[in-house]
């Protein structure tokens, strides 16, 4: 079973739930894999102890335009969704903007003079990790300056799946945009994180609506329970929306997650209650798939 | 020479639009002729690369100026590519006001 960790708004605890209930699974004797898939700022796994293993280079198609064979018609020009080629004909100027290409190669196809020719650039990577205990864990990370995101998510969650694991935990992205649906996609379960302020209860919504679009099961987690107000409570009753658990604001929780450390291995409350989560993860995931 | 000057609507009494790449009109001012012809944007609702767009709108009217309340990180190299200068005004004004200012 493939299970996301999201949320719409960031800092909600999308890590410190994936972490703590990655340690739980392994605990309760399952065998699971965590998968750390918040690209643009991949961090789950500093909670262990690693040794790396390799890195699965990530690359994305570029065009090279040959300004000696161009003939300044446009069509490449015209084909680009993303205004990512810079062409003036008045001044002859032609040139890709990089920052711009999604490497989707519809220029390439278009130009009927043989100038683009086919290349790559190194968008980031896929990273293999070990702990004492033979466990694997997987992260992927978008290289400083690059936008595209999501060949990362779609090459770290295949690499993934290429692993037999009973539960594949996939810390997500936060928002609703393209890298939250590229992982929820690819998930059978999606735990949302929130906190019962209205912040977290205006970007949950964005999630509920992005998951729904797409017929996805899903449950929520409360975290910070106890801070903001009833909001968050009113609205998941009323839609009929799933809690799986709440967690408490703790300053203990937050000590422990600021040292780098995993609260379900300190804190007995804690543990039971990740211990909780994990089973009705399980029983909510297959009740449906 | 020509002049581009970022317009919110088509009219000299227009108040200039802060945004370049996606803002509402383009007043391309002829100094010599003293003529203004306001165009449509087209990248205004663009899904990525406004800026990069509307550079390249502007420079096939030949103008030699941009005047706008900003230009993004992403056009100013391109700006210089194309020989077009950048004029940032943070004001308020209407295309008319800065009309003048070009012919002072």
């Amino acid at each position: 079973m493939n299970i996301a960790i999201a949320s719409g708004k960031g800092g909600t605890g999308k890590t410190f739930v994936s972490t703590n209930l990655f340690k739980t699974f392994q605990s309760l004797g399952h065998s699971a894999l965590l998968v750390d898939c918040d690209v643009e700022c991949p961090n789950s796994l500093l909670f262990f102890d690693l040794k790396k293993l390799s890195d699965t280079i990530v690359k994305e198609y570029r065009p090279i335009i040959d300004t000696n064979k161009c003939v300044y018609c446009g069509l490449c020009y015209e084909y680009c969704e993303y205004n990512a080629i810079f062409y003036v004909p008045e001044l002859k100027q032609i040139k890709l903007l990089d920052n711009l290409c999604h490497g989707c190669k519809a220029c390439t196809v278009a130009c009927k003079h043989g100038a683009i020719e086919n290349s790559s650039t190194e968008i980031g990577q896929v990273s293999f990790f070990v702990d004492s205990e033979k466990h694997i864990f997987l992260e992927g990370r978008l290289k400083e300056g690059k936008i595209a995101s999501i060949p990362i998510i779609k090459s770290t969650i295949k690499e993934a799946l290429s692993l037999s694991s009973d539960f594949v935990l996939i810390d997500s992205s936060p928002g609703t945009s393209c890298p939250f649906i590229q992982t929820a996609v690819r998930s059978d379960y999606i735990v949302l994180v929130t906190e019962p302020t209205p912040f977290g209860l205006s970007d949950l919504k964005q999630a509920v609506e992005t998951l729904d679009s797409i017929n996805k099961n899903y449950g929520v987690i409360i975290n910070r329970s106890g801070i903001g107000n009833i909001e968050v409570y009113d609205y998941l009753e009323k839609n009929k929306i799933p809690i799986i658990a709440e967690i408490p604001f703790s300053k203990e929780i937050a000590r422990y997650y600021s040292e780098g450390k995993l609260a379900v291995s300190y804190l007995s409350e804690i543990k039971e209650l990740f211990e909780e989560i994990s089973n009705k993860i399980i029983k909510n995931g297959n009740s449906i798939s | 020479m020509k002049v581009a000057i970022t317009s919110r609507e088509n009219s000299i009494d227009s108040i200039i639009d802060s945004r370049f790449g996606r803002c509402a009109y383009f007043a391309i001012y002829d100094t010599e002729t003293k003529e203004t012809e306001f165009v449509k944007n087209p990248n205004k609702e663009a899904n990525e690369g406004a800026g990069p767009a509307s550079v390249k709108f502007i420079a096939s009217y030949r103008v030699e100026k941009a005047v706008s309340g900003e230009f993004g990180f992403k056009i100013k190299s391109l700006m210089n590519e194309v020989n077009i200068q950048m004029i940032v005004i943070q004001e308020e004004k209407t295309i008319k006001e800065i009309v003048d200012l070009l012919n002072k």
